[in-house]
């Protein structure tokens, strides 16, 4: 048993405070406490900002969002866009910083992203669909 | 978001308010920018109102940071909630950003 709600919106900055309000609401409904709800909107928002800027490059184009909420205790989310693809493996890894001489900011988003989330998984251009990034998280 | 900027005579305190997301980080970056090109290199961000950040503010900030310490100067914290907490901790930032309760110790640190 599971509840699935989608959202499709322009992929643009403006957009986040929704696709927040609208993630928060899944993950509060799948039994997510405070602390795990902020890790689960900032990891849509970072990917939702990476789509906006690096796959459609601000150009026009829409993301789609699917929240299923697992009875038995997870959150699944699915992101799909139609922008331009990207190799995750040639993004800096991100090394949190002891020192403000090493400190370095390249990787930071998808850093929050896998440090926020159980799973992540990038597919690109699926026929039919384009780009589909899979998030998931346990309770 | 909003952004509001107490000048006191040495340190100014930016208040922000609402969310700090890519929608609305060039402006907290531009208020950090101005003050810093300005001269103003003591500065205290009051987050006591700010309800979520996610790394576009953090970039921000950590820029913020360096030219302020470059400069002779510092950016501090005060009131972050658990929330942007939570962020700083997780990509660790809590060790180079120094944080307050009260506004008192935050302005009397820099």
């Amino acid at each position: 048993m599971s509840t699935i709600r989608q959202l499709v919106v322009p992929a643009k900055h403006d957009q986040l405070a929704q696709i927040a309000s609208f993630v928060a609401h899944g993950a509060e409904e799948a039994g997510f406490e405070e602390g795990l709800v902020n890790r689960i909107e900032l990891a849509v928002d970072e990917a939702c900002s990476n789509i906006i800027d690096h796959a459609y490059e601000g150009t026009m184009g829409f993301i789609q969002l699917e929240v299923t909420v697992e009875v038995r205790g997870s959150l699944k989310i699915i992101l799909i866009d139609q922008g331009h693809s990207f190799d995750p493996n040639e993004v800096p890894v991100y090394k949190p910083c002891q020192t403000l001489d090493n400190a370095r900011i390249g990787g930071l988003g998808l850093h929050l992203m896998r440090q926020a989330m159980d799973d992540i998984c990038f597919e690109f251009n699926v026929p039919g669909l384009g780009n589909r990034l899979t998030m998931v998280k346990y309770l | 978001m909003e952004i509001s900027v107490k000048p006191l005579k040495h340190v100014d305190i930016v208040s922000v308010t609402g969310r700090i997301d890519s929608a609305t980080a060039p402006e907290f970056d531009n208020a950090l920018k101005g003050l810093l090109e300005r001269g103003r290199k003591k500065i205290v961000l009051d987050f006591t109102k700010l309800d979520y950040m996610s790394s576009a503010g953090l970039r921000a900030m950590l820029s913020a940071l360096k030219a302020a310490k470059n400069g002779g100067g510092n950016l501090v914290l005060v009131n972050v909630n658990e929330r942007v907490r939570d962020t700083l901790i997780l990509v660790g930032f809590q060790s180079l950003f120094l944080q307050f309760n009260d506004i008192v110790d935050a302005v009397d640190s820099i």
